[in-house]
């Protein structure tokens, strides 16, 4: 489903170059439960990043479900992150001002989803998150692993093929942050494409598979 | 996305941010409120100068004493204050042989004490013949205008504005009783219904007496003005023309005086007016562009701080055109609702001033209303361009990476 050849992302500073991705190659098939660890700066960021389309490669090719994204103009990588992409990131960036269900709802409402279809939805999502008695709280009246499901609900609503995490347990005490993997390991089992970033070694060795980075190339790729 | 999400969304935001929000609304609706208020003078204004002559008949000539030096296109107010030579009651009479002429109302004012049983009141008079009622159109609410051929006679007889009935004669009716003027008397023979102003006085305050009773009550020859009334407009220039010369041969061959048709004053004052109108609305609106201004700053800063928000939204799949609509929707909301909240302050405004003072006529023209509604719309979108386009052109990573 997803492939990347030869995928560089340098970026400039000034007048220096980083190299937060040094001619990567990577196959991800549908269904896939990946951990990506590494030191801080490795490029781990840089990487999901770019698989969600959130960020373009220097050089190289990212091709997703048959199509070469750099082939793609703006609206259509939106479009993609739309259907097919779900982000939960470490920082939940829920918009403070709309409630659960709203902030649930809004990939529907940008997507431009009636809003008959939409409540049904964001019921489902809610009951998956079990979060279905909080759905009129603001995020300020949420405990953090709440505000984590209420994203992760988010991700889910538009269905996607594939969900992207970013340290999603790294704002989260010991407790809650089981709770965030299990559920995202139960969408995971439902057939969602599972790719998550990670600090923690006990997190990263849940995963089917394991990819290291180190200064931006990938030093190990472990499938258990 | 759909459009009342839009209104939701972009309303969420402005109530999130009230102080901001209420800080905007204030500056757009003082400049849409400015307008209003401006142009309301501006209307005022003409109506004021101008209502006088709109009252009276279309086929008026008009003799005010005095010569315009650029002759033509003067105001006849300037002119009253200048006085070479008194128009009398006698240059009135003389224009009588002009063929085509149908009315000839001379008229004096002037204001004296007026008595009924112990009670007393300074009223303005006014002196004139039977022919003011017709020249200025005004109706009888009872009783009867003065009589005809009053024009050499003075008989002692007077006609009274309500207010005036009211305040001397209580209840009781007035008609057929003797009202004191100054050192004369004259017996009450009817009440005016009209309302509204005539030569810059309430018509309701005003006591109307035979021209030469008037001129002997003020112990004053000289006329205000005389106003002629033709049969039709088609003759109006000849007749100009014959008073011309008769009134110049009366004054020792100088034309010290100045005749003038109403519907050529009434239409140069329309356009004067106008363009005074317009441009107090025009400097108002540049207020509108200044709250503009101010929207465009507050919204550029608001895109920097809402920066991991308009991420968040690219990552879930926004388009750039939809988080340029977001943007200006805002500042349309803001500036529009600005424009209505100063839409409502200026009429109310302009109500409580039309209270507090009767005597001028605060008149916002509707066009005021539209136009400042719409340069304040334009002004959102346009002062909102800039700011929506810098959000939608925000790298989402970095964005992502931003404050809250
Ligand atoms: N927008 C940017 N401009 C310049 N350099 C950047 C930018 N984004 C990332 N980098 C650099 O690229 C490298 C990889 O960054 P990235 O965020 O992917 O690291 P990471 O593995 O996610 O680290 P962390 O564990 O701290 O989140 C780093 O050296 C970083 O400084
Ligand atoms: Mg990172």
């Amino acid at each position: 489903m997803i492939r990347i050849e030869n995928l560089s992302r340098k970026f400039e500073v000034g007048n220096q170059i980083v190299r937060a991705l040094d001619h990567i190659d990577l196959e991800i098939t549908k269904g896939e439960y990946i951990s990506i660890m590494g030191v801080s700066g490795s490029g781990k960021s840089t990487l999901l990043n770019i698989l969600g389309l959130l960020d373009t490669p220097t050089k190289g090719d990212y091709i997703l479900s048959g199509i070469n994204t750099s082939e793609m103009n703006d609206d259509e990588m939106a479009h993609i992150r739309s259907t097919k992409i779900g982000f939960v990131f470490q920082s939940f960036h829920l918009i403070p001002r709309l409630t659960a269900a709203e902030n649930i709802e809004m990939p529907m409402v940008l997507a431009g989803i009636k809003p008959k279809d939409r409540q049904e939805k964001v019921e489902i999502a809610l009951s998956h998150v079990s979060l279905n008695d909080r759905s009129d709280h603001k995020p300020e009246q949420l405990s953090g692993g709440q505000r984590q499901r209420v994203a992760i609900a988010r991700s889910i609503v538009m269905e996607p093929d594939v969900l992207l995490a970013d340290e999603p347990t790294g704002n989260l005490d010991s407790t809650s942050g089981i709770e965030i993997v299990r559920l995202i390991e139960d969408l995971n089992k439902a057939g969602l494409t599972l790719i998550v970033v990670t600090h923690d070694r006990k997190l990263g060795n849940r995963s089917d598979r394991l990819i290291r980075l180190l200064d931006g190339k990938i030093i190990n790729d472990n499938v258990k | 996305m759909r459009f009342y999400d839009l209104i939701f969304l972009a309303l969420s935001t402005l109530i999130r941010y009230p102080l901001r929000t209420i800080m905007l609304l204030v500056a757009t609706s003082i400049g849409v409120m400015a307008v209003i208020l401006l142009t309301a003078v501006g209307e005022g204004a003409r109506d004021y100068i101008t209502g006088e002559f709109r009252d009276m008949g279309t086929n008026l000539i008009i003799v005010i004493p005095g010569k315009n030096e650029t002759s033509g296109g003067g105001s006849p107010v300037d002119l009253a204050g200048v006085t070479p030579r008194d128009l009398t009651i006698e240059d009135a009479i003389s224009l009588r042989k002009i063929d085509g002429v149908k009315n000839i109302a001379p008229i004096v004012i002037g204001e004296t004490s007026a008595q009924f049983n112990g009670l007393e009141r300074n009223v303005p008079i006014i002196g004139s013949t039977q022919s003011f009622l017709s020249v200025r159109k005004w109706e009888m609410e009872t009783g009867m205008f003065l009589p005809g051929s009053t024009l050499e006679r003075s008989p002692p007889v007077c006609v009274i504005g309500k207010e005036v009935e009211k305040e001397l004669f209580g209840g009781s009716n007035a008609i057929g009783q003797w009202l004191r003027l100054g050192d004369r008397r004259c017996r009450v023979t009817g009440i005016i219904g009209t309302e509204g102003r005539a030569v810059g006085i309430d018509v309701q305050k005003l006591v109307v007496v035979p021209v030469s009773l008037a001129t002997a009550l003020f112990n004053r020859p000289s006329l205000f003005r005389i106003a002629v009334e033709a049969e039709n407009r088609l003759v109006g220039d000849q007749i100009i023309k014959d008073m011309k010369k008769i009134l110049k041969k009366r004054h020792r061959g100088k034309e010290d005086f100045t005749v003038i048709r109403q519907d050529a004053v009434m239409a140069s004052f329309d356009n004067i007016f106008n363009v005074l109108t317009m441009a107090l609305g025009s400097i108002a609106s540049i207020s509108l562009f200044v709250a503009g201004i101010l929207i465009m700053n507050v919204m550029l800063v608001a895109v920097s701080q809402r920066q991991s928000e308009i991420g968040l939204l690219k990552a879930i799949g926004a388009k750039n055109k939809q988080i340029n609509q977001l943007f200006i929707t805002e500042a349309i909301l803001l500036s529009g609702s600005g424009a209505i909240l100063g839409l409502i302050l200026g009429h109310s405004i302009t109500q409580v001033l039309k209270i507090s003072f009767p005597t001028f006529n605060f008149l916002p023209p509707l066009w005021a209303s539209y136009v400042s509604l719409i340069v304040a719309l334009m002004s959102g979108v346009i002062f909102g361009l800039l700011p929506a386009r810098r959000a939608s052109k925000l790298d989402p990573v970095i964005a992502l990476s931003g404050n809250k």
